[in-house]
């Protein structure tokens, strides 16, 4: 398989005729981090569910590593991309062992072998969740349930991870533990597309910024051409002063 | 589920069978007697597991612990296409229909319109959709048991007679002539059923969480709604309607069996009703003389656990 990036193309999406994503065409390369940043409302979570085919879009095509999302068989994509919503509640009660384990599914459809057990037993370790595996997820608190449904998507293994906002309820150790992870699934050829909101993150691991506003893409582009002072301060209509820190950008959003 | 409450549960269900065919077995007519046990037996059985198997499925299709396919209107939707067909052909018409052909139709007719119906709310993403279902459905149910009796009311007096009398449910005397029918539509659902079970696992988490695992969420969706119809018209057909049995079997189920697979929670959900319905008619027909009372116990505790799971905000 090609990794040639998630193609967009004319892709829109509208709710009862209110459009909340204005047609947009943009490449996301593969082998890279790319966050996916703008203010509340933007249309980033739209954007991702549509890739992640949770919604049908109106119109448009989006293409994963060259495989059509509206065309190709679903099981098919679940090898190919995993992807993690912002809001993670579940109606089931569920394990965390449980719950990283369905990451499985797409390889081994319910009759796990060896390779899915050590999958699931790396994602626990990875996500510092070995103590918690038994626990039933509505007994955890919020970042350790984020943590085992990050797992859950890591298990999966596939060629690109689409993550919106998994840095919600994690603490700074976790979050920087994350952001390394996700690097070192890249240096190994994954493709990641990740939504932040703490621009630091961003500046600090990502390779490439998509930044957008009222349901348009507005730019795009490395963090230090993206995260400037005049770029963000438009991007979210509020004056933010960006410094430097280790040749990338350092955001000042704080002060 | 713990090896030793699945033991429990199945020693039960063996002494309530037990009790059901031989507790009071004279010595003359044996096999007889014996013989119209087993019958209604069976016609019990299959009552209790489609009506737990229902109730499971239509829960994980629905997100929702507090939803039956009974409050959804599943059951008033069999009654009214009941009634309209009394109401086209005639009681005598009706009462001349083969009972295997008449049984299909229904039930057929029946699959076809829930799926149409539910299939459309059920089967998309729109995070709204769950609250949506479950103001329709209720809704509907509304919908369906007044135009039956709407329907009823404008009959003659002997027709509407023949609709009330499939209108209540009557454990003591399951429609003898469709058993052999409602087997042959029940057998292969549950059977498919528990072949889907790893889908259902994964219907479970819910669109968002089933489609990136590689599930065509839509299609169970539609497969599942079917089902449910399927083993409705089954229970409903054999006995009437029975608003809160399911209920309570599910929650039974998932306490006993937290986070089970859904094969386990299907076939818990099965023994259970299949004992609490069996040991239940035992107790009432044989031991108080009470043949047509069950229902109406159950329903009434069922109403109860309803409330209880609607006080401790268990609704969602
Ligand atoms: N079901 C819906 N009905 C109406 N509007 C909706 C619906 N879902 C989303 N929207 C609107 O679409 C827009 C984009 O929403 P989206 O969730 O993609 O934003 P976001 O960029 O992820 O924001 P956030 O940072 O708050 O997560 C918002 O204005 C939102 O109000
Ligand atoms: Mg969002």
């Amino acid at each position: 398989m090609t990794a040639t990036g998630i193609e967009i193309s004319g892709l829109r999406h509208a709710i009862r005729g209110t459009e909340i994503l204005a047609p947009a065409t943009l490449t996301i390369p593969a082998g890279r981090i790319t966050a996916l940043i703008g203010p509340n409302g933007a249309g980033k979570s739209t954007l991702s569910r549509l890739i992640a085919r949770i919604e049908p879009p109106p119109a448009g095509t989006v293409a994963v590593n060259g495989l059509d999302v509206a065309t190709t068989r679903t099981g098919r994509l679940a090898r190919e991309l995993a992807f993690l919503g912002q809001h993670t509640t579940l109606a089931s009660r569920l394990r965390v062992r449980e719950l990283v384990a369905f990451g499985r599914w797409p390889h081994c459809h319910g009759r796990p072998g060896p390779e899915d057990h050590a999958a699931v037993a790396r994602a626990l370790d990875d996500f510092d969740l070995a103590p918690l595996a038994g626990r039933f997820l509505d007994t955890l608190s919020g970042g350790q349930a984020q943590r085992a449904h990050l797992a859950m998507a890591v298990a999966q293994q596939t060629p690109w991870l689409i993550l919106d906002e998994p840095l919600n309820n994690l603490d700074l150790a976790h979050a920087r533990a994350l952001m390394a992870h996700l690097a070192r699934l890249r240096d190994g050829g994954g493709s990641i597309l990740v939504v932040l909101h703490d621009l630091n993150f961003a500046a600090a691991w990502a390779d490439n910024v998509v930044a957008m506003k009222a349901g348009r893409v507005i730019a795009e582009g490395p963090p230090a051409a993206v995260l400037t002072e005049d770029r963000l301060s438009a991007l979210y209509d509020t004056e933010i002063r960006v410094g430097s820190h280790g040749g990338r950008p350092l955001v000042l959003h704080h002060l | 589920m713990r090896p030793r409450t699945a033991l429990v549960i199945a020693l039960l269900l063996a002494l309530a069978v037990a009790l059901w065919l031989f507790q009071g077995l004279g010595p003359g007519n044996t096999r007889f007697v014996l013989g119209l046990r087993a019958a209604k037996l069976a016609a019990l059985a299959l009552v209790a597991a489609s009506v737990g198997m229902a109730t499971v499925l239509f829960q994980t299709v629905a997100q929702n612990r507090i939803l039956t396919p009974a409050i959804m209107g599943f059951d008033a939707l069999y009654l009214l296409i009941q009634s309209l067909a009394v109401a086209t052909l005639g009681t005598v018409g009706f009462a001349m229909l083969p009972a295997g052909a008449k049984f299909a139709a229904e039930t057929l007719l029946m699959t076809a319109v829930a799926v149409a119906l539910f299939g459309a709310l059920l089967g998309r993403a729109a995070p709204d959709a769950i609250g949506r279902t479950i103001l329709t459905g209720v809704v509907l149910g509304i919908l369906f048991r007044s135009g039956a009796t709407l329907v009823a009311r404008m009959l003659d007096p002997n027709a509407h007679a023949v609709v009330q009398a499939a209108s209540f449910a009557d454990f003591g005397r399951p429609a003898a002539g469709t058993l052999g029918w409602a087997a042959a539509v029940a057998l292969p659902a549950m059977a498919l059923a528990l072949a889907l079970g790893p889908g259902f696992d994964l219907l479970a988490l819910g669109r968002e969480r089933a489609v990136p695992l590689g599930l065509p969420h839509r299609a169970m969706v539609l497969i599942t709604l079917a089902l449910v119809a399927l083993l409705t018209a089954v229970s409903t057909a054999l006995v009437g309607p029975v608003a809160f049995f399911g209920l309570i079997v599910a929650g039974l189920a998932h306490a006993l069996a937290p986070g089970a697979r859904h094969r386990v929670l299907l076939l818990t959900a099965a023994a259970l009703a299949a004992t609490l319905l069996i040991g239940g008619q035992w107790a009432f027909e044989r031991l108080l003389g009470l043949r047509a009372t069950l229902s109406v116990v159950i329903e009434c505790a069922g109403g109860i656990f309803f409330l209880a799971l609607l006080l401790k905000g268990r609704i969602r």
